[in-house]
């Protein structure tokens, strides 16, 4: 799953997104996907859940995801229907949950400055490859180290980890 | 090469001499944590690992705290979840409300995290253990569930800033609150990504073991992995009489390498104020006493400890809050309360027109407990100020210390306890 490209229509958010955007704590006495999915996002982009179509791509500034450990967050965006975040940089904790469900995300520091809301992109989650379906751009995300992208192939953490206690015995 | 304290710590728990910052290396465990926010799903991913048993029944800690005693029926159907998981597991460290409290005022008060632990938590405030001396650091609930699992868990060894804190306030308000906040607004809300944030210094040394931890709890608020101050005779203090199990102190070498070392003189700092929706987004309290506010909490895991209530009390004691404002307390946890009923605080507060609630994260997260309508203003001394954290989207929330959140609980507006003669 998460070894394959993906393919979308961008939708852009800006520098320092907190988790409490993302998915707001009102919202955390219920943890079922999608549940929190129709609520992502909302008091950024109003509407969001009834816009997205599945395969959407996000694409932000600075410091995506700042803020609460909350995985209830890369959760509502993978049920939301994004495919991929793409952003000039990532919070820690974040980052890692994101890689840990199976939602990718890429470091591309100038995607969010020159692709326009609304474009169309291609990315290779293994490559970090970006390419701009509308302006022809083609943009090189950072690439994950090999395990991480062990994990990503494996579509998660858990799958991960099952297999390497399986292999145990 | 000599290492930082967060590099030996580190270093210890992956059984090897050396770590440098960039190695990617196993870790284990000493604590485990989640909370009834968490909990549930670390606890749903734990079970599709396949293992039957956590690593450790004496190392993973379950505490409601966030929307606890439960605010409604799905946090009462969570606050269930962890609790059955304990019992389940027959986990050792499951603490019901009533006798328990925030998470990370509680831990360090029950001496169930010491100097020299590896913790991972699902809650990013997890870091204030480093107040401690210890690494400690956020995680999500799949990690945990990990943790849970196999008492082990990756990390990339982090670059370390150092902050050398010099002299001593002349302002007698300014805490290690106001340090950190003005940290941050220096640096920025990822000033400090992915690293470790080592302070240290004369006015670290001068600070309580309350105000250290005050300050590395928001070391994630500058976005970094773990926010650590070594050791001294003040944590050997503070752990001795509470340590459920033994401790060991880490020092940084004097000739360990920092991606950057930052020095800040404190003499002449203000007490500072974070504008919404930043907690970088500072100024000192002299530029913001035309701020009217409708609420003011006083708690939280950032500042609910006992020196932040007695200094609250002093304010507050023989005043009134102002015929406009909420004033919310919030003791981080059942020894802390009771604390305060037995020398009078609690009465200080309700005298003057405040509310004292049982130790919860409450409003700090807009869980309950002093949640604001479209436009009103809440001065806080919690961690976070972004759009919508207390309530409303169009809510706004100033971050402080509580000395400061006390005096505008009087003022009706932001400003200072010399205010409020
Ligand atoms: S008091 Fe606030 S910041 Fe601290 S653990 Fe609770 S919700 Fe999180």
């Amino acid at each position: 799953m998460a070894g394959n490209k993906v393919s979308g229509q961008v939708w852009k958010v800006g520098h320092d997104v907190d988790t409490d955007l993302i998915i707001a704590a009102r919202y955390l006495n219920r943890s079922d996907a999608e549940f929190l999915a129709q609520h992502c996002l909302e008091d950024l982009i109003p509407n969001l859940p009834e816009r997205v179509k599945a395969g959407d791509i996000l694409v932000a500034g600075k410091n995506f995801g700042c803020g609460s450990s909350r995985e209830h967050a890369p959760i509502a965006l993978k049920a939301a229907g994004f495919s991929c975040v793409i952003a000039e940089s990532f919070a820690r904790i974040f980052y890692r949950n994101a890689i840990n469900i199976g939602l990718p995300i890429i470091v591309a520091p100038e995607v969010s400055k020159t692709v326009q809301e609304g474009s169309k992109l291609t990315v290779d989650p293994v490559s970090g490859e970006i390419k701009d379906l509308t302006t022809g751009t083609v943009f090189q995300g950072e690439p994950f180290p090999p395990f991480m992208l062990e994990i990503l192939e494996k579509g998660g953490l858990i799958p991960y980890v099952r297999e390497k206690v399986k292999n145990r015995g | 090469m000599g290492m930082t304290i967060t590099e030996k710590i580190l270093a210890a728990h992956a059984g090897v001499k050396e770590v440098s910052p960039g190695e990617l290396i196993n870790v284990q465990l000493d604590l485990v944590l989640a909370n009834d926010i968490t909990g549930p799903l670390a606890i749903k991913e734990f079970r599709k690992i396949g293992i039957d048993k956590v690593f450790d029944k004496d190392k993973v800690v379950l505490i409601p705290d966030h929307f606890a005693p439960a605010k409604d029926i799905p946090s009462a159907q969570q606050c269930l979840e962890i609790k059955e998981f304990s019992r389940e597991q027959g986990l050792t460290h499951y603490y019901e409300v009533g006798r328990n409290g925030i998470e990370h005022c509680f831990l360090p008060e029950q001496g169930l995290v010491v100097p020299g632990d590896v913790v991972i938590g699902a809650d990013s405030h997890t870091c204030t253990y480093g107040g401690l001396g210890a690494f400690a650091t956020g995680v999500g609930s799949t990690d945990l569930a990990v943790g849970m699992a196999t008492g082990e868990i990756w990390f990339r060894v982090p670059e370390s800033i150092k902050f050398i804190l010099k002299g001593k306030p002349r302002n007698p308000w300014v805490t290690g609150k106001d340090y950190i906040l003005a940290i941050i607004g220096k640096i920025g809300v990822d000033g400090a990504q992915y690293k470790a944030m080592e302070f240290t210094g004369e006015a670290i040394r001068d600070l309580s073991m309350d105000g250290r931890l005050t300050m590395a709890n928001m070391a994630i608020e500058a976005g970094a992995k773990n926010g650590i101050i070594e050791p001294d005779e003040k944590t050997l203090a503070y752990v001795k009489e509470r340590a459920k199990k033994p401790w060991k102190f880490y020092t940084s070498d004097s000739d360990a390498s920092y991606c950057q070392v930052i020095e800040i003189d404190v003499t002449n700092l203000e007490p500072q104020i974070a504008f919404p929706h930043l907690p970088s987004n500072t100024r000192p309290v002299s530029q913001a006493t035309q701020v009217k506010i409708d609420q003011a909490v006083i708690g939280s895991c950032t500042n609910g400890r006992w020196e932040d209530l007695v200094v609250a009390a002093e304010i507050i004691k023989g005043k009134k809050i102002h015929p406009e404002v909420r004033a919310i307390v919030i003791p981080g946890t059942q020894e802390i309360y009771l604390k305060a009923v037995k020398e009078g605080l609690v009465e200080i507060f309700v005298n003057a027109g405040a509310v004292v609630s049982t130790p919860t994260c409450g409003p700090c997260l807009g869980g309950y407990m002093g949640i604001l309508a479209k436009g009103e203003k809440a001065i806080s001394t919690t961690n976070r100020n972004f759009v919508g954290r207390m309530g409303h989207p169009e809510s706004e929330v100033y971050l402080s210390s509580p000395a400061i959140a006390a005096a505008s609980a009087i003022l009706g507006r932001i400003g200072s306890p010399e205010e409020v003669a």
